[in-house]
Parts: C-alpha cells; structure tokens; sequence
C-alpha cells in the first residue's frame, strides 16, 4: 500500500464536478484507491461518499493506493489531483 | 395586482401568461413483494432508462448551455450508477423484501438528508440532484414520461421548485421566464437559467404558489427579482419600456462588443467599469468593459460583523483579478465616514460626516486596518494586473506617509518570503480641491489619477448632494470643476503620470468630447454604461473643431 497526502487548492474543495472526475479517474485505474479526511475513509470511486467528505479549500486529504500497479497509479493520483484540484 | 419579491438569478424581463409546471407526482407506497429479484429486475430497467433520458439531456445541455453547465448531467449519471447508492437501494429490497420505488424514495431521503445536514451551502444545494435523479428513476418505473406543456404560446412557467434536469427539459421556445417558490441561487437550475438567457427568479416564498392560476398575466423581472400578478396597464406600460430600453442595450452591445474605444480621428481612450462587489464581475465583462476601474472595497467591511482578515480580503481580491486575467484592476483603499460605517469601527457620531473622519484620514488614524489591506493587496498582486488607489487625499504629507506604509508592508512581505507583484500601480483620488489644486505635486509621487466627480463638485461647489432644496446650486458641469479637471490631467501628463474619471459625470456622454480633449485617458462607469459611451467615443471626432461650448470659449 502506498499513501500520499494533498491539500486542496481549488476554492470550493472537492465539488461535484472535479469529484465527479476523481471517481471516474479512480474507477479506471487497477487499484484500490481511498481518501480519508478528518478520520472519515471513503472509496475514491464512489461520487456520493466522495463529495458527502466535505472537503474545502486547504484540507489536507490522505490518498491510499492499495493493489495493482500501486506506482503508476500513485502517480495518476497525483497528477490529476495536481492539476484539477 | 399583487407584488412578490425573490431573487432574480438572470437579468431580463418578461410579460406573459403563466402557467404552472406540473410534475407527474408519484407517490411512492411502501408495499411487501414476494419477489425482491423482480423488484431488482425493475430497478435495472428504470436505470437504464434514466441513464438514457440523462444522456438525451446532456446532450441537449451541451447545445443549449455549453460543457461547463451540462457536466452536472453527467455527475447526474454517475451518481445513478453510485455503488453506495445502488447498494442501499438494492440492500433494503433484499433485506426488507420491499418494493423498489420505496427502496430508491428511502435512499434518496437518506443520502439528500446527508447532503443538507453539511455545512457548505454548494454541499447543501446537492441534495436537490439526489432528490432529481431518484424521481426520474422512479418515474420510470411507473411508466416514464417525461410531461411537456401542451400550450404553443409562450409561457412564464411557475413552479415551487424546478430541478435542474426540468430547467434543461423545458422548450426553451414556449418559455418567456421562468419563477420558483424555492431554490437557492447556488443551485444548478439557476445557473442553468443564466446561462440560456432566461429571466428567472426564485425564492418567491410559498404565498406566491397559492395565488396563481393558469392563464394568469404576469410580469417577470429578472434584475429586481419582483414577480407582478396580475399587474395594471400603467406597470404593463413601464414594463414595455424597460423591456425595450433592454433590447436597446442588447443591440448596442451586439454592434460594439468588441470594439475599440476609438474616435472619428483614432484617438483612443479606455473605458472601464465600476463595481462595488466581487459579484458584479459578471456585468463587467458582460458589457466588455477593459477594466476595473474603481473597485470599491467598502463591502467587504460594511457586509462584516468584525475587520476582514488579510486572508479574507486575499481571496475576494484573488478572485476579482483573476475573472480579469490580464486586465487592468483598480481596487480603493477602504473609503468609510461617520455617515456609512460598520458598528464594529466604533466611530464617533459627527456633525458633518462629510467634512470629518473618512476614507485616508481614517485609514492613516488607524493604521493596523490600512496595514492589513495593503499587505492582502499586494500578496493579491501576483495574480492579476493590480492598481491600488487611495481616496480623498488633501495633501503632499498624506501621500508620504501612505507611500511610506507601502514600502513598510512590501519590506514585511519581502522578510517573510511572501510573493507580491512589483509593478502595482498606485494611484490617488482626485476629489477635493484641495488635491486638483497641488495635481502638480502630487503627480510625480503617483502612477495614476482618478478624478471622483460626485465629492468633486460637493466639495468644490460646497453642495450637499443629499439635499434635495439646493439641487439646481448643485451644477455637476460646472466651470469650476471643469477646470479642476483639466489642471489635473495637464499635471499628470507633465510627470508621466495618467489620469481617469471614475465619478458619475465619466458616464455622461454630453462630456465625453470635452474629457477627450483635455487628454483623459480612461473613464470608469457602471457596467451598465460601459457601451453607451463606447458608442458616443466613436461618433466624436476630435480633427474637427470642439462643438463643446465650454471648450471652444474657454479653454
């Protein structure tokens, strides 16, 4: 398992538009993705639990990348938190 | 005739006949079933086919309102396929052999009662989409059709709250505006409503739902949010007008978006807009105005309960200057008297507020709130093209000392390895005598000047604005602030600075030659006002001689 952590950049958190897009950039990889913030895990690939988060601007989320190519989908991860959120 | 008053989500107006949106209402009952795989067999079929209606809604989203605003559509699909969701949904049919029209009601009440127990109101507003989908699967499963007005005559469509899958449904042809008892300006539907150009309002309240029939009149107005029942010829008549001074406008702007703010004889000048809010970006740029040329930061304070942190003021100013990307942002320094003021500054009650503890002298009296905006300004400067501009100056000694506290904030910033812009300009206000009079000695201090005309003439014709007895002593053209203004331009244009007027009279086009003449390099109006003197700078022509009777006697 790997894990990472990202604080949020974009001014209205993880809304539904860019949590629609994690889930569908989490869903497509081989790998088990979740996030946790403030002690609460959910499946990246879930839309409704993902945006049920709450996560605002400047919260700092936990990415754990579990199964499959757990590097190349570390870097997905990354890349598209990065440059959507 | 009867008023309701909401809030108008999309500037226009319209007058017709209403008539009511009706839903297919399905009322879900709760019933045992001998048969839950039957009951998942239905559900799969009403998902496809809601999956299917959405996709046709996307698609017709994408052609009526663009990506950005059709993306909730395809959130709408992700979230019918929502492994959570389907799984609650499919877990009670299993677990307590119950039908599923109940099974999906039950899960949507749970995951839109989620939604609205968050804190963020954009979260809040979630809750509606939930609620949406799970009716039209739903819907599905009793028969599915989606309802269409029958009537070919264009209608103001009243609802107690549309969805935002219903506002794309609706023939956009047979739809004058469009009114609801509920909604949040947050939600989807009213930016959807923006974004087809319909008039809208929401929030109405639910008296207004009990008081209209189908085939009622109605007047719609979308910029104050006022829905009129059954109005009077006379508010018909008013009504008309306003309509038509808005088709007016929409022609102006459809002849000169675009273009170039350039006379007869290719003397250019910029015009750029007025705002008193971070909301009112979108008339900016709406009437393609070049600029900001007067932010007025007040509200940040007078809308507070406390001082406005820096990191508050930071985002406000971000956003602003980013929605203008390149585009020049004059934002003034907090310009606040005895007469508006917030009840946290504690200011004194005084005998004439307009003469007293204002604008800079309150900043420089209380340095740590003019030092909290200068330091949010400066670290907002890196995101955009940033003018700060101070009001109500008197005096080479204000100056100094403003320009010293600049320097003071720029070397914190600097000690603490904190980003800010080096080429922010600064400027000043131009709105006593006083400050007109020494323009020569304060224009090698400054980048800019901006005359504001409304304290100019008060101050100068010792005329109380507000009194309604001394109006005709009140002569915004007069001489003497003419002269006022040109003393300034010739001032700033002799030490490389430049000037612009960000007062009323920067709107009033019987000027505009005049202005031009005397070298003003911007005019900053209200949004509203930004073509109508584009229009009038492209009809003048400066190689000819001055028409002006001031210009041509005087000066």
């Amino acid at each position: 398992m790997r894990t990472f952590e990202y604080t949020i950049q974009d001014e209205l958190g993880i809304h539904a538009r860019p949590a629609g897009k994690l889930a569908k950039t989490a869903k497509a990889l081989d790998s088990e993705i979740t996030i946790t913030k403030g002690g609460k895990t959910v499946g990246a690939a879930k839309l409704m639990a993902l945006m049920g988060l709450g996560v605002k601007c400047g919260d700092t989320i936990t990415v754990s990348i579990t199964g499959g190519n757990e590097e190349a989908s570390e870097k997905t991860m990354k890349e598209f938190l990065e440059g959507n959120l | 005739m009867i008023r309701f008053t909401g809030k108008g989500v999309y500037g226009a107006i319209a007058a017709g006949k209403i008539s009511i949106f009706k839903r297919q209402d399905v009322q879900v009952r709760r019933v045992k079933v001998e048969n839950p795989e039957e009951e998942l067999a239905r559900l799969a079929a009403a998902k496809k086919a809601a999956l299917d209606q959405l996709s046709e809604i996307y698609q017709k989203a994408l052609k009526e309102v663009g990506e950005a605003n059709a993306q909730i559509f395809e959130i709408h699909m992700m979230m019918v396929e929502d492994d959570d969701y389907n799984e609650a949904i499919e877990e009670m049919i299993n677990g307590q052999s119950v039908n599923a029209e109940y099974a999906v009601a039950v899960t949507a009440d749970n995951f839109a009662e989620m939604f609205a127990s968050m804190e963020d109101s954009y979260m809040q507003a979630r809750a509606a989409d939930v609620r949406d989908i799970s009716n039209r699967i739903i819907a599905c499963m009793s028969g599915c059709t989606d309802e269409k007005t029958a009537s070919d005559e264009k209608v103001i469509i009243c609802a107690d709250d549309l969805a935002p899958s219903e506002t794309v449904s609706l023939d956009k042809e047979r739809v004058l505006a469009f009114v609801t008892a509920h909604g949040s300006s947050n939600s989807h539907t009213a930016i959807l409503a923006r974004n087809m150009n319909i008039p809208a309002i929401i929030g109405l309240g639910e008296a207004f739902l009990r008081e209209i029939h189908d085939g009622d009149m109605a007047i719609a107005d979308g910029f104050t949010g006022e829905f009129i029942l059954s109005p009077d010829e006379e508010t018909l008549k008013a009504c008309r007008q306003k309509q038509q001074a808005e088709s007016e406008k929409k022609e102006l702007l459809q002849k000169l978006k675009g273009k170039e703010n350039i006379t007869l004889d290719g003397t250019k000048i910029n015009i750029y807009a007025n705002i008193g809010s971070a909301d009112n970006i979108g008339a900016v740029l709406l009437n393609d105005a070049g600029g900001i040329g007067l932010f007025r930061s007040e509200f940040l304070y007078l809308e507070n309960t406390d001082y406005p942190s820096e990191e508050d003021q930071l985002k406000v100013y971000k956003r602003v200057l980013e929605s203008m990307a390149a585009r020049k942002v004059i934002i003034r320094t907090l310009d606040i008297g005895a007469d508006k003021q917030a009840d946290y500054f504690k200011l004194e009650r005084e005998e004439n507020p307009a003469l007293g503890l204002r604008a800079i002298r309150l900043c420089l009296s209380r340095p740590e709130i003019f030092r909290t905006q200068l330091k949010a300004l400066y670290r907002a400067s890196v995101y955009g093209n940033l003018g700060i501009m101070f009001p109500m100056i008197t005096s080479v000694s204000e100056l100094e000392e403003i320009l010293a506290l600049c320097e003071e904030v720029k070397a914190e910033l600097k000690r603490d390895h904190i980003e800010y812009a080096e080429n922010v300009e600064l400027g000043i206000m131009i709105e006593t005598p006083a400050a007109a009079i020494i323009s020569d000695r304060l224009a090698p201090m400054v980048d800019f000047f901006s005359v504001g005309t409304n304290d100019l003439t008060q101050y100068t014709l010792a005329c109380d604005r507000q009194n309604p007895h001394i109006e005709r002593f009140c002569d915004t053209h007069h001489e003497a602030i003419l002269r006022l203004i040109e003393i300034s331009a010739k001032n700033a244009h002799k030490h490389g600075a430049w000037i612009g007027i960000c007062g009323e009279l920067a709107a009033d086009t019987s000027l505009t030659e005049t202005f031009l003449r005397m070298g003003i390099d911007e005019l900053s109006v209200s949004p509203g006002f930004v073509l109508k003197v584009r229009d009038a700078v492209r009809s003048i022509d400066l190689s000819k001689p001055p028409t002006d009777f001031f210009l041509a006697n005087k000066l």
